[in-house]
């Protein structure tokens, strides 16, 4: 055979390898989460607080947990939301095609969406201390909001920007001025919207630096804003790094369910995505 | 003047504060980071910071140098795992798969960065370090625990391969495709129109690419604090246990309030992994950003 010929199949071997070994990996993660979690799993963990000597291997669960990772995730999204839909507004209606401020706008948040959730977190807790505040729900919400405004500024914008122009300009041809039009984009972007919310409940809810610092840890389910309140990620964390086996196989349980939790929100991503690719104009 | 014109400048307005504002928080960030750290510059001058590996929070010995190593040597075996696997897995999805292969792969290939860290770290602790510490350690080192810089590059790479893979298929992308029909068409093989062209083509890319995956390696918190072992010394093998920089910022916010200064060198730490990533990630969104215009 041709030296060449050669050097083509050995090359396309070692993709093949690469290509299985990376998606094999995903496989082999998922198999060891589900297989020891599944194993550990009972329902007293999704509808019990920890009782008494939880930490010890007595009974409970980590409901306490999932609601405070929900609490955080919904409102940080709402936040985030309240906050990024007028910035890629902005950016695709009132700033000029190729504005240098525009570029510039959108290198900053590439940038944000670098900084990792650590920094974030230690941010978070210096304006805590700067403002007083205690670790609580309300910090762990506005951290995260931080920490996902980026993502969502970002999937939105990729959506808002491939919206043809002709539509845009069919609204000001009838006299619209820059906000009426900003509302019909949006309205012609709201699968994409639901998709970068999607996007950005997946990275809160599995993020365990930003709420380190900040939302603190309790066997309570918050009732005020004020309150600290526990996540599944540092539930999952704090009941790993314990010596004794009970506990230990909770964490794989409670590790399970955040990857079950996180599976449907991508796989529910995937599908507004797709659906809106549908209905393009 | 017409109550819409007025509503249409009320909103632009408004949304031009919040934009301006939200990109105001990363010179927010620097600021609050910078101002947490003014009393441990003040007290101990950079360079000991910097390169001084005496850790005595209780005496006052606030040297990062271990921890900076930890940091760099986790983040190079991520690498050096990470790269060669994604720029071939890269490769494969873009030149050689069949398309509806590559539209299987792609999803599940973004399952794995939807995935928490936290899990990778449960993953690692059950997984990886057991396998380091009974398989592999015993061939080179006398003992180790398997909570090693291996294994925290093991994960980490992991978690840095969908990045790699996503940035460097777009930048594949932008490549002309003229470019390969005509090395196609004086004879060149696939892979010799790969290497020749393609590769040569996305270097620039490609740096960004790797770049962007060593601050993402970098910042990579509670997945590395759980399998790298956390002992404050530097390693002198892959086998050693290490301490990067952003596990020590975790794993002590508990008691930094109750030591003076301990709050102040870990906002420092913040402030050091803040500075870096903040270099590295604009500089390679530049890059890729100039590659996309180019090729538009």
């Amino acid at each position: 055979m041709n030296k060449r010929k050669i050097e083509e199949t050995f090359f396309k071997g070692l993709m093949h390898a690469a290509t299985i070994v990376i998606v094999g990996s995903l496989f082999l993660i998922l198999w060891t989460v589900v297989s020891k979690g599944f194993h550990a799993f009972n329902w007293d963990m999704v509808s019990k607080v920890p009782e008494g000597g939880f930490y010890i291997g007595k009974g409970g669960g980590i409901l306490n947990a999932i609601i405070g990772s929900v609490y955080i995730t919904v409102g940080s999204a709402l936040l985030g939301l309240v906050i990024s839909i007028p910035v890629v507004l902005y950016l695709n209606v009132y700033s000029k095609k190729g504005s240098r401020f525009a570029s510039a706008t959108r290198l900053a948040f590439d940038v944000l969406f670098g900084i990792p959730s650590i920094v974030y977190g230690a941010f978070g807790f210096t304006i805590m201390v700067f403002f007083g505040l205690k670790t609580s729900l309300l910090a762990g919400i506005i951290t995260v909001t931080l920490l996902i405004i980026p993502i969502l500024v970002r999937a939105m914008d990729e959506v808002v920007r491939v919206i043809p122009f002709e539509l845009s300009d069919a609204a000001y041809s009838l006299g619209a001025t820059r906000w009426e039009t900003a509302k019909v984009l949006l309205r012609q972007s709201v699968p994409g919207i639901i998709t970068a919310l999607l996007l950005s409940f997946g990275r809160a809810i599995g993020d365990a630096a930003c709420v380190l610092f900040t939302a603190g840890y309790t066997d309570n389910i918050p009732t005020s804003l004020h309150q600290p309140t526990a996540t599944l990620p540092l539930a999952i964390f704090f009941q790993l790094s314990s010596p004794i086996p009970e506990v230990q196989e909770r964490a794989y349980a409670a590790a399970l369910i955040l990857t079950v939790i996180v599976l449907i929100i991508s796989i529910a991503a995937k599908y507004f995505s797709k659906k809106f690719s549908k209905n393009k104009i | 003047m017409n109550i819409r014109i007025v509503k249409d400048k009320a909103v632009k307005n408004i949304f031009l504060l919040l934009t301006v504002s939200s990109v105001l928080l990363v010179v927010l960030i620097f600021i609050g980071l910078y101002y947490k750290s003014v009393p441990i510059l003040h007290s101990t001058s950079l360079s000991h910071l910097l390169f001084s590996s005496e850790w005595k929070p209780s005496k006052a010995q606030f040297g990062f140098a271990a921890f900076i190593a930890g940091t760099l040597w986790v983040t190079l075996i991520a690498i050096v795992i990470a790269l060669p696997l994604s720029l071939l897995c890269a490769i494969y999805l873009s030149q050689y798969a069949p398309r509806r292969l590559t539209r299987f792969l792609n999803p599940l290939i973004d399952l794995l960065s939807g995935i928490p860290p936290v899990v990778y770290g449960v993953w690692g602790v059950l997984v990886v370090v057991p396998f380091i510490q009974e398989h592999v350690a015993p061939h080179f080192v006398e003992y180790s625990s398997g909570y090693s810089v291996l294994a925290g590059g093991v994960v980490l790479a992991i978690m840095i391969f969908p990045l790699i893979i996503n940035i460097l298929g777009e930048v594949f992308a932008n490549v002309p495709k003229e470019l390969s029909e005509a090395s196609l068409s004086i004879g060149a093989t696939q892979w010799q129109t790969i290497k020749y062209v393609l590769l040569k083509k996305s270097r620039p890319g490609i740096v960004a690419a790797v770049v962007l995956a060593i601050s993402r390696a970098f910042g990579e918190t509670i997945a590395v604090l759980m399998v790298c072992g956390n002992i404050p010394e530097s390693p002198h093998s892959v086998f050693d246990s290490c301490y990067p920089l952003p596990a020590l910022i975790a794993n002590n916010y508990g008691e930094m309030m109750s030591v003076p200064l301990y709050d102040s060198a870990l906002m420092f730490a913040a402030l050091i992994l803040f500075v870096i990533i903040f270099l590295f990630n604009a500089g390679s969104r530049i890059i890729l950003n100039r590659l996309e215009r180019r090729m538009n």
